[in-house]
Order: C-alpha cells, then structure tokens, then sequence
C-alpha cells in the first residue's frame, strides 16, 4: 500500500516517514504532499512562539492535556528547535517537558530542526503542517523559539497565534519594540509566580492600549479623568484585541482560561470571516515562494554556468552593476 | 535538495538518574551535524520505542546504568519491531558488563560504549551503520 494512503488510514509510521520526506523536501515527500493536500484545510493551527526559557514546551503539554481531556481532539505538536549555524546539528530538547503526553495514540509529537535557510524553514513547516492536517488532526500546535523573521513567518501560517512571556525579562521599551509582539493574537504571560508579573503585566497592556484605544478613566493628581475612546469605523467589521492571560504552565493554572480565550479567537475566525482571509495569506505566500524558488531555479539552469560565471567575474571586476547584469540578462541580452 | 540528515533519539530508561553522559553523546552528536532528540530521564521502553515512531530516527542511543539492560533492551527491541522500525539501530551505553556485551549484541544492538569511550569513535561508527543501513 502506498504511505499516503496509509496515513489516511491512521498508519503512525506512515505518518511519521512521510513527514521525514516532506522535511527533506524529497521527490516522494512532494508527490505525498500533491495527493495529501485535498485532504487539508481542517485543523486549527496554534503558533507558539516566545523567547528561550519562557516556558512554551510546558504550555503546549498543557494545552495537548487540556485538548484531549475536555474535547477529546486529537492533537499533533510540531516544536522547532534551533540548528547549529557552524555544524548543522541540532539538540532538539522540547519532549523533555512533554513526557505527560506520552502513551496517548491521538497525540503526535514530532521535533524538528531549524536547518539554515529562513524561507526554506517557513516552506518545510507549511509542509509538515499540511500532512498533519490530511491525518486528521484537529489541532496542531507549531512551537518555536521567538528570535526572528523565521518565527515571525511561521506564526503568519497558525490561526491563532500565541506569544508567551515571562515576567522579568525585558521592560516596556521591549513591549513596544516592533516585531514579534504584534503577530500576538493571545499574550500569553507565564510564570505568573514570579516577582514582576504585575509589571509585565502592565507594560504588555500598554502596548495594546495603544494600538486598540478604549475608553479609560484614571485618577490623575486626585482628578477624575475620562477619556473616550474614538469612534471606530470598525465597529461594523469587528476586529480581535489582543487578550493577555497569565498562566503558571507548570502546575496547569490559567489554562482553562487560555483555552477558552483560544476557543473565542477561532469563533472569532470562523464567524467574521478572518478564517478565509487567513486562509488565503496563507496559501498565496506557500504558492507563491514557490514559484519564486522554482523558477530561479529553472533559470538557473537555462543559463550555461560559463556564462553565470562570467557575468559575475565582470561584476567583481565592476565593469557591471548587478542591477544592470539582471536586466541584461532577463531581457535575453548577453552582459 | 536538502542533505540527508542523521537523527538520533538519546534516552535514559530506568530509575537512575546519571544523565550526564547521555548528555555528552548528545552533544558530540549534535556537534558531528547529527539532530539529536533527546527526551530526558526515566523513560519507559514504551516512551522510548513511541519517541522513535514518531520522530522517524534512524538511530536509537540509550543509556543504562543502573544494570537493568537486560531487561530494558530486549523490550525496547520488541517494540520497535512491533513498530515496525526493526531497520532502527540501538546504541548502548554506561555501565554494561563485559559478559552481556555479546548477548546483547546478538539480540540486535549495534553498538556497546562504557566509561572511557570516545565520542569520537561514537559518531564514526554511527554514520558507518547508517550509511550500510540506508
């Protein structure tokens, strides 16, 4: 029997080899991909993302746990741990923290390595993802260190994305930073035991203040002030604040509430017609890097390496620009 | 294409809690370009052999040292056959008896490293049975 065909029928090994081809982006791993993906577009994704040692390995244990115990879902869990820049070897430690999980046929936990490339690695999660889904998943949480662009990527492929915090680790200057902050569909604020959560707290909620004004009323200098929040054009087209919740993932508090809070964004999804829209982002930019990389690639191997070769030496020698090799080049000119 | 990558599961079944060397494989594993996934203490075969599953590896690194290994192996073994990843290979190491080294290998075990044994000649070996493997 073929492997696609065996993971449609359940088959765990099946599953596991072809996320292993599809991983090394193989001639197999792509032919799987094409018959697999009729049978995608199912599973909610939850991105969780954050800095190192903020505790999102013991999240996703307790939000697999709080899945199969009160929905009784079937979970996968993708968790993506850094390669090594100099030796392209990884330590991939996420099971660690998920032995919980273990011994449960409807959880799927699968660690994989980050390998170099920044696009490949949004590409090779698209993928795995994808082939989570045929299998009938109903959730599948994608776990990665919140460092970059890569990350910043892969949470544009979940539909609920998570940003976990920790208190202690930056001040509000950090909140305020662009970047890995505004992809937060839930902040997720864990070690809520610790010193400092209060202010974490507040900073992240400034944050969010700012981009979502509401009306407030505060006491300054012994007045009473009000201000009102302006009046919105969106009101027709509700829009998703941002919620921030504490959790102390270790002893699993606050993750009913995380849970429920999960389970109003995707509500909010699936009735104000972000789901489509997300859908669609999604899709477009899988498409489309891959016709980027495809035709590079085709072109690439039109073009004789003598020439290639050529056209680069002129322009070491800048007796061309590469602006003006490509335009040369793409017009069918010789440089 | 991507180059093929040699995955490892590192794993400490049993009750002793002396990881240190686990740790140590890990590391001069992940060093030699290898991904290693390593799960932590106190795993069961059956964590072992569903962590193999799951992770598709192409080999299995334990470390015994608190002299159950022959009780621990043979299981491990057994399950991974009723997985169906009988072409996984098992690499043992800590504290195993120069009598159990040829029992254990004759069960299926690719490779036995006590105290003192280089790392280096770890990754040789693996990569060696990987490659006749593949």
């Amino acid at each position: 029997m073929k492997l696609s065909q065996a993971l449609l029928n359940q088959n765990r090994l099946a599953l596991s080899r072809i996320l292993t081809q599809v991983e090394n982006n193989s001639e197999s791993g792509r032919s799987a991909l094409n018959e697999l993906f009729p049978h995608t577009g199912k599973a909610h994704l939850i991105g969780i993302t954050g800095a190192p040692g903020t505790g999102k390995s013991t999240l996703v244990n307790q939000l697999a746990l709080y899945y199969r115990k009160e929905k009784d879902y079937r979970i996968a869990i993708l968790a993506v741990d850094p390669s090594s820049p100099f030796t392209g070897g990884a330590v991939l430690g996420d099971r660690v923290r998920m032995r919980d999980l273990s011994g449960d046929p409807n959880i799927f936990i699968r660690s994989m390595a980050s390998r170099g490339s920044l696009g490949g690695l949004a590409q090779s999660t698209v993928a795995m993802v994808q082939v989570f889904d045929a299998a009938k998943f109903d959730v599948i949480l994608i776990e990665t260190v919140g460092a970059g662009q890569a990350e910043v990527d892969i949470a544009k492929l979940a539909h609920t994305t998570l940003v976990v915090e920790a208190p202690g680790l930056g001040d509000d200057i950090q909140a305020i930073k662009a970047g890995i902050m505004e992809i937060a569909d839930i902040l997720v604020i864990n070690k809520a035991d610790r010193p400092g959560v209060e202010n974490t707290e507040r900073a992240l909620k400034g944050m969010l203040e700012l981009a979502h004004p509401t009306r407030r009323v505060f006491q300054h200098h012994g007045q009473r002030m009000v201000v009102e929040a302006p009046s919105k054009a969106e009101e027709q087209n509700p829009i998703w604040i941002p919620e921030v919740k504490r959790t102390i993932a270790k002893d699993g508090e606050g993750i009913n509430e995380l849970c429920e809070t999960i389970e109003r964004h995707l509500t909010f999804l699936r009735e104000g017609g972000e789901w489509v829209t997300r859908e669609r982002t999604q899709l477009q930019s899988t498409f489309d890097s891959l016709l980027r990389e495809n035709l590079f690639t085709r072109f690439l191997d039109e073009l004789s390496p003598d020439a290639y070769e050529k056209t680069l030496s002129k322009i070491m020698k800048r007796e061309e620009s590469p602006w003006g090799a490509v335009e040369k080049i793409l017009n069918g000119r010789k440089v | 294409m991507v180059e093929r990558k040699i995955r490892v599961l590192v794993a400490k079944p049993g009750l002793d809690g002396h990881d240190r060397g686990a740790k140590v494989v890990a590391r001069a594993l992940r060093d030699a370009g290898m991904e290693v996934i390593y799960t932590g203490l106190r795993q069961t075969p059956e964590m072992i052999a569903e962590a193999a599953l799951q992770e598709d590896v192409d080999v299995i690194g334990i470390s015994i040292l608190s002299g159950a290994h022959m009780a621990l192996v043979p299981r491990i073994l057994e399950l991974m056959k009723a997985n169906g990843q009988d072409d996984v290979l098992l690499f043992l190491g800590g504290i195993i008896p120069e009598d159990d080294i040829s029992q254990l290998k004759e069960m299926g075990v690719s490779g036995v490293y006590g105290p003192g044994a280089s790392t280096e000649d770890i990754v040789t070996q693996i990569r060696a049975d990987v490659l006749e493997r593949a």
